[in-house]
Formats: structure tokens, sequence, C-alpha cells
């Protein structure tokens, strides 16, 4: 079999795109230089006494840019839909179009019911408005789904992301498989690595990686700053000298030789993480007993079944998520008995955990100075007075007054700070601590690939594009909700 | 101000002191120990054998006291063997009973011996500081002015074109890790067999195989532009997002000022209320950012010297790290922890010095 071009047959629209992104760039960069001479619109009055305006030179260039990006948009469309319909015979762009044909039908169904009730959806919804916080929230919500139906439900992958495939090593992406069966998926997409492993699979489970700590490390990240951020800010005094200490200490260290210190095969052998776990983990639960106590501690026949239901399954979770075996921390010498394994709902790899718990340890004090800074603005305000005035308890007025006005920046930075732990997994990736070695997330993969980056470029930059891509993604979705909370 | 110098001053001996106490500790566990010592004798080595190997060398004594020896505060161990040889932290086997030093420790100056590089361990950080003080020096002049161009073209017309463009750039640089932007460099300018520079010695306008070279071990000895411009790169382009963010957000703060406004009324030519009205103000708060952006250089240089292969403090530290070298990954993590501290004391003195408002209030 012919070994696969990137567009196949759609081929002749190379030149077309290639002259569309010249010109593109072309007029943008005119646009900008001309945005320096200061041009006035020109008004005309004709004779039957009506008035023409028309935008100038500027706004004519401002009109060739628009129409150019939207042909360009157009032709990728082009590339990707052809793909889906024709499939390998588009080339490599049209087979991954084809194969990401899930992920495409429900980022369409998540954009057509979101923009059909985006003004009963709050700030969600006002994401829409911007064109900015769309685009990222399309690259972020494509990861999330690939992460999702290839990593949960092993859709979309070609091969089996382990198996090695002889006569595969290093080969260039759309190489045909060699010896393939006839159920078998015919070709390697974006080629084969140097221990001839399909690429295009690996990045699509590496996703999974990504997706499943992420998000989750950040939220703990968020729930421990928090919690110590906020009687940190309202309190002040000595609580904030000491938690302030204590947190620019963990600042001061520099994030790697925390990484090589924490995350290695010798420490999870002393229980080490397993103590961090129980201690960081510990503040959900902490967190929600007082959120709902401080709320309804005036009614106790609703608060005590409440808080009896909500405590119980986060404690279940809690001691579920810490124990393993029976065990919360396990070392040759001693144990200390946890949950029981009839009990236990999952287990963590050990090596996970230590990535999870080290992630969430670097990132939480710098939640806790945003929080506490936060908390010191806010603490000052009227509405603040008027609780305190009420009657209300400290941890009232901090859970339900300072906290729901602080949400803006906060939901702003946990998009960001998604990204800086994406940046940070890939990292520990990278260094090839904490995940196995045959782990497919997307550092160990540009780790393995960077030692023959010169000659076989392909197994490295494909993951690496991969972070790229979500990063900028949860970063522009970070301006457009930043954009859209300024503006009520 | 000499009191909130001195009470800075304390606090970093304090955190100082702290964080070099954590990673003591964490090198000193046992199964790290045991790491050592097989990496150090033999990897078959049996436990009694470990222990022994350990014992002998010290290394078993309560943490304190060990921590103590270290900063010199206590006197140094002393083991006799059972044929008389006596050695111990402040001596090797042959010396002679009166000059044998009781304590040697960081306050007099000894930093230890590094088990991996067999040498001592001062000279082997300097040596490798000295290194990476050039990368750091290039990528400061390369990021600094760059950031603070595109920062102030930036903010000087808020939501103009220009500036959207130059936001949409700085956003992206941010996003772009050090590990991915490096490889992408690698794979497009330094491959002789994809991107760029296949192209461009076949057209004959590089004489060389590659337009730059994927590799700085070169740049060691003798650094040239063709070396040693990627690793730079690779480091300035993720830090320069974020100084030209700030400065651009800063800039366009000071452009709808009323003195601004003031100066347009009277007629001032646009360029120079950027240059002499604007930019003297709009510079004060990029100045905290960039000193304290250098602590997360730090990370950038150890990814880029791992990446390229350039044998400086990053590279050490790995090295360190992964052999648990503890007197040498001690010395390494005060370094590192001392330019933290004393970058974020010079952005506080600074911006104290720079912001006028602060400054005579």
């Amino acid at each position: 079999m012919e070994p696969l071009t990137w567009t196949g047959s759609l081929s002749g629209l190379n030149l077309i795109f290639l002259l569309l992104i010249g010109l593109l760039i072309l007029s943008i960069v005119v646009s900008i230089l001309a945005s320096m001479v200061p041009t006035a619109d020109s008004r005309a009055v004709s004779s039957d006494g009506t008035m023409a305006a028309d935008s100038g030179a500027t706004g004519f260039i401002n009109m060739i840019t628009g129409y150019l990006f939207y042909a360009t948009v157009a032709v990728v469309l082009i590339y990707l839909i052809g793909g889906v319909l024709m499939g390998t015979s588009a080339g490599i762009i049209g087979g991954m179009s084809r194969q990401f044909l899930p992920v495409w039908i429900a980022l369409i169904l998540t954009f057509a019911l979101s923009i059909l009730y985006k003004r009963k959806l709050g700030l969600y919804g006002k994401l829409f408005d911007s064109t900015v916080g769309m685009i990222g929230f399309g690259i972020v919500m494509f990861w999330v789904y690939t992460g999702i139906m290839g990593g949960v439900f092993d859709m979309l992958v070609t091969h089996d992301s382990l198996s090695q495939t002889s006569g595969m090593k290093n080969k260039l992406p759309g190489t045909p498989l060699r010896g393939a069966e006839e159920s078998d998926f015919q070709w390697f997409l974006l080629g084969g690595d140097n221990l001839a492993r399909d690429v295009f699979s690996r990045l699509i489970k590496g996703s999974w990686v990504v997706v499943q700590i992420a998000p989750l490390a950040t939220l703990f990240a968020f729930m421990v700053g928090i919690t110590l951020g906020l009687p940190a800010g309202y309190y002040g005094g000595r609580l904030d000298t000491v938690l302030s200490f204590l947190a620019n200490l963990i600042l001061a260290f520099p994030v790697i030789l925390l990484f090589y210190l924490l995350v290695t095969p010798e420490i999870v052998l002393t229980g080490i993480p397993n103590y961090m776990a129980v201690f960081l983990f510990a503040f959900p639960l902490i967190f929600f007993a007082i959120l709902l106590n401080s709320r309804y501690y005036t009614q106790p026949s609703f608060r005590t079944p409440l808080l009896i239901v909500v405590l119980g399954f986060l404690g279940w979770l809690y001691l579920s998520l810490v124990s393993t075996d029976g065990a919360i921390v396990q070392t040759d010498t001693y144990r200390i008995p946890g949950l029981p394994v009839t009990l236990d709902g999952f287990d963590i790899d050990g090596g996970i955990l230590v990535v999870f718990v080290s992630v969430v340890f670097v990132n939480a004090p710098t939640v806790f100075r945003i929080v506490r800074g936060l908390a010191l603005d806010i603490k000052t305000r009227d509405y603040v007075a008027a609780a305190q005035t009420r009657g209300e308890g400290p941890w009232y007025i901090m859970l339900w007054e300072i906290l729901p006005n602080a949400r803006g920046p906060l939901i702003v930075d946990f998009c960001l700070r998604i990204g800086y732990t994406t940046i940070l997994l890939g990292t520990l990736g990278f260094f090839g601590l904490g995940l196995e070695s045959e782990s497919p997330d997307w550092g160990s993969t540009i780790n393995a690939g960077r030692r023959l980056l010169a000659l076989y470029p392909h197994a490295a930059i494909a993951p690496a594009l991969a972070l790229l891509s979500l990063v900028l993604g949860l970063n522009l979705l970070a301006d457009g909700l930043r954009e859209e909370s300024l503006r009520d | 101000m000499g009191i909130f110098i001195l009470r800075r001053l304390g606090v970093m001996l304090l955190t100082a002191l702290c964080l070099t106490f954590i990673v003591f500790w964490l090198t000193n566990l046992y199964p790290n120990l045991e790491k050592l010592a097989k990496t150090q004798g033999n990897f078959r080595m049996s436990d009694e054998a470990v222990t022994s190997y350990l014992g002998d060398r010290g290394y078993l004594q309560p943490l304190p006291v060990k921590f103590g020896q270290w900063l010199g505060v206590m006197p140094g161990w002393v083991t006799e063997k059972e044929d008389g040889t006596v050695f111990g932290r402040c001596f090797g086997e042959g010396t002679p009973e009166d000059q044998r030093p009781v304590r040697c420790g960081v306050i007099q100056g000894d930093w230890g011996f590094s088990t991996r590089f067999k040498d001592e361990v001062g000279p082997t950080v300097i040596t490798r500081l000295a290194l990476t003080g050039k990368l750091m020096f290039c990528v400061l002049l390369l990021m600094v002015p760059s950031a603070l161009i595109v920062g102030v073209l930036a903010g000087m017309r808020e939501g103009s074109k220009l500036d959207r463009s130059l936001s949409t750039f700085s956003i992206a640089t941010t996003a772009t890790p050090e590990y991915v932007s490096g490889v992408i460099f690698i794979a497009v300018l330094a491959s002789s067999k994809f991107g760029l520079s296949p192209l461009l010695a076949e057209w004959g306008l590089i004489d060389s195989k590659t337009l730059f070279l994927g590799s700085a071990t070169s740049a060691m000895k003798d650094a040239t532009f063709w070396n040693f411009f990627l690793p730079v790169l690779t480091i300035s382009l993720y830090g320069m997002g974020y100084i030209a963010r700030m400065t651009r957000a800063s800039m366009a703060e000071v452009m709808t000022a009323q003195y601004i406004r003031t100066a347009r009324l009277k007629g001032v030519k646009f360029s120079d209320i950027v240059l002499k009205h604007a930019l003297r103000n709009a510079l004060i708060a990029p100045f905290t950012v960039i000193m304290l952006q250098i602590p997360w250089l730090l990370n950038g240089v150890v990814i880029v010297e791992t990446l390229f292969n350039y044998k400086g403090f990053g590279w050490l530290l790995v090295e360190a790290a992964g052999n648990n070298d503890i007197e040498l990954l001690l010395a390494v993590s005060v370094v590192s922890v001392a330019v933290v501290l004393v970058t974020q004391l010079i952005s506080d003195i600074g911006y104290v010095y720079l912001n006028p408002r602060i400054r005579i209030s």
C-alpha cells in the first residue's frame, strides 16, 4: 500500500490554502501599519440630502482581512469535512478527522445547545459572546472529549497505545501498517515512535492523563487555598503571619527541585505522599462542613441530616482516595489501617498519587496568596460591615459574603491554573518522574521522542503541539472569561 | 528603610534555614540513604553491609546532629575502624592528629564532598554557576528589551490592531513551556532532515548542514550565535510573554492618566508623549515583575540545559537529585533559594526606590 500524504486527494486545495495564509498574514501586517497612520473617515453629502460615510482605506483593508480569514477557515473546514466523508483517501488529516468524528459531533452539540440557551446560563452563557472565549472553549472541550472518549471508552484510537508493531519503528506519518490484518486500521496516521508504537493512539490516550489529573488537582489546590486564605485575609494578625510564612516557604522552592525530592520511588516507599494526601485531601471535607454549617446552623433539623448525607458521601470518597489495600500508609515496618477493601471505592496507584499530591502542594500556596489578597480587599466593603452588624458569624461572612464576590478573579485564575498544572504535569513527564516510562502522557512522550529529535521529530512534535494547543486554549478561555466578567 | 531591610534579611535567613532543613530531611530518609549506599558501593549489598557503610560515614546519626554538622555548629563525626584507622567528616584516613579540624560545615566555608562527581562541592557549584550565568545573561539581554518593546507597543494604543496581535503573541508564548518550544525549535531549525535547514542548505544560503545547532555542549567553551541562540531563545520566549503582558497593562493604565491627556491637548507629538511622558512611569511595575521572573527562569534553565545538553547549574541539579548526592543537592538548593529571596528583596527595595509616591510618603 502507498504511504499516505498529508492531504491525499484534497491536495489540489493546498496551493489555495498556502496562498490564503500568505495573503492573510500580509493583510494583517498591512492593517497594523495602516493603523499607525491616522486617517479620518470621509463623509460625503450627496445632492438629495442623504449622507454617505465610508470608513476609508483602513476600513477597506480590515474588510479584506476579514474575508481572507473566513476563506481560510472555510478551507480548513473543507479539509476536515472532506476527511470525515472520505476518510484516509483525504490523507492523514482526513484520516484523523474521521477518527475524531464523535468528538466533532459532541462539540457541535455542545456549542449548539449553549448558544441556544446562552441567556439562561449566567457567566458560562456570556462566554459565547466573546470570540476569543469561544475559540478557547472549543479547543479545551476538544481535548476534554478526546480524553474522555479515547481514555474511558476506547473510541478514536486506531491501535493499542502500548503494543509494539514490528517494522514500524520511527516510521514517518502515514506509513501503512506492515502485515496488517483485514480488521486492523491500515495506517500509522502520525507514524511510529522509537519503540514502534502508534503515535496517534498514544496522543489520544495521553490526553486522558491530563484531562483526568489537571482539573482535579487544581480543584484540590483551590480548596486548600480558599480554606486557609480566607481566614488569613479576614482575621489577619498572627494567623496570617504564620500561614503567609509557610506559603512563601513553599513558593521559594524551585518547582523542579521540589519535584525531584518528592516524586521518587524512594519517597513513595517512606509513605510521605500518603501523609500528604491525608492532609491535603481533608480540606474539601472541612470546606464543605464549614460552608453548610455556617449557613444552616440556625435550623438544626435541616442542617443535621444535610451534613450527615454530604459529609458521609465526601468522607467515603476521602477514605477511598487515601486508603489502598485497606491501609492508609503501608511501609515495610508499620501500617496504619484505613477503609477495609470491601468498602474501598477505588484505588489510586502510588505513582499517580505522588504526582497528584505534589502538584496540589505546589499550586496551593499561590491560590492561598490570591484568596488572601482578595479577602483583604473585600472585607472593607459595606456589605461585609452590614453582615457584621447583623451579627453573622465570621465563617458565614467569609464563605457566603466574601467568597461569592471574589468568584470572578478566582474563576479566571482557575482556568489559567489548569493550564499551568498541565505544564507542570508535562515537566514531570519530561524528567521521567512519577509516571511509568511507558505511560502515554504527553510529557513522557516528549521525553522519549527528544532523543531522536533531529532525525525523527514527529514522535515528539505531536504531543508537544497537543500540549501547546490545550494550554493555549485554557489561556484564551481565561481571557474570554475575564473580559466577560469585567463587563457587568 | 534600614530596619525594613534588616527585618527582611532576618526572614530570609529563617526561610533559607527552614528550606535547607526540609531538603536535608528528605534526602536523609532511609530509602534514599540506602540507594546512595548501593550506588556508591555496589547494587547487591546486603542489608548489613548497607548499615555498616552508612554507619561508618555518619549517616545514621540523629537528623538534628547531622544537620548541625553540615552547618558547622556541631563537631563532625569521627569513626574508628577495627584495624585502628581513624577517619571523620573533616579529615581523611592519613591525617595526623594535630591537623584534624573539629568542625567543618557551611559556616567554616566547607560545603562538603560530592559523591556523584568525587570532588569538593564548592568549586563544582561555582564552575557550573558561571556557565549558567553566561546563559542567563544572554537570556536577560534578549528577553527584557524585547518584552518591554512588545509591551509598550501593545499598551500605547489599547484595543488597536497592533495591541491585539501583540497580546495574542504574548498569550501564545506564556502557553508554550520550554520543553515544547525547545522541541519545536530543534525540529524546525536544527534538524538536518526536517524543517527549514535542508531547504536553506539546498538553496545555498547556509554553509553548515543546519541553521542552528541542536546541542549547546560546544557553547560551554565557546558560545557563538550558531550554537547558543536556540537555548537562549527557548528560555526567553516563555518568560517574555508574562513581562510583556504586565508592561502592557501598566502602559495602558498610564496612557489613560490625566497628565497624558494634558500633554495631548498641549499638542505634544504622540511619539514624544510615549517616550518622554509615559514610558518612565510605565516601567516601574515591570521592574518588579522582571526581578520576580528570575527565579522562574531557573526552572526554564533546568529544562533547557537538559534538552540542549548544556552542563550548567540546572544540569547539576538534575544530576545531584537523580543520584541523591546530599551535600551537592544542599548546596544547589541553598543557591537557588538565595536567588529567589535576593531577587524578592531587590524587587521590593527597587519598587520603593523607583516609585516616588511610596518613596516620599
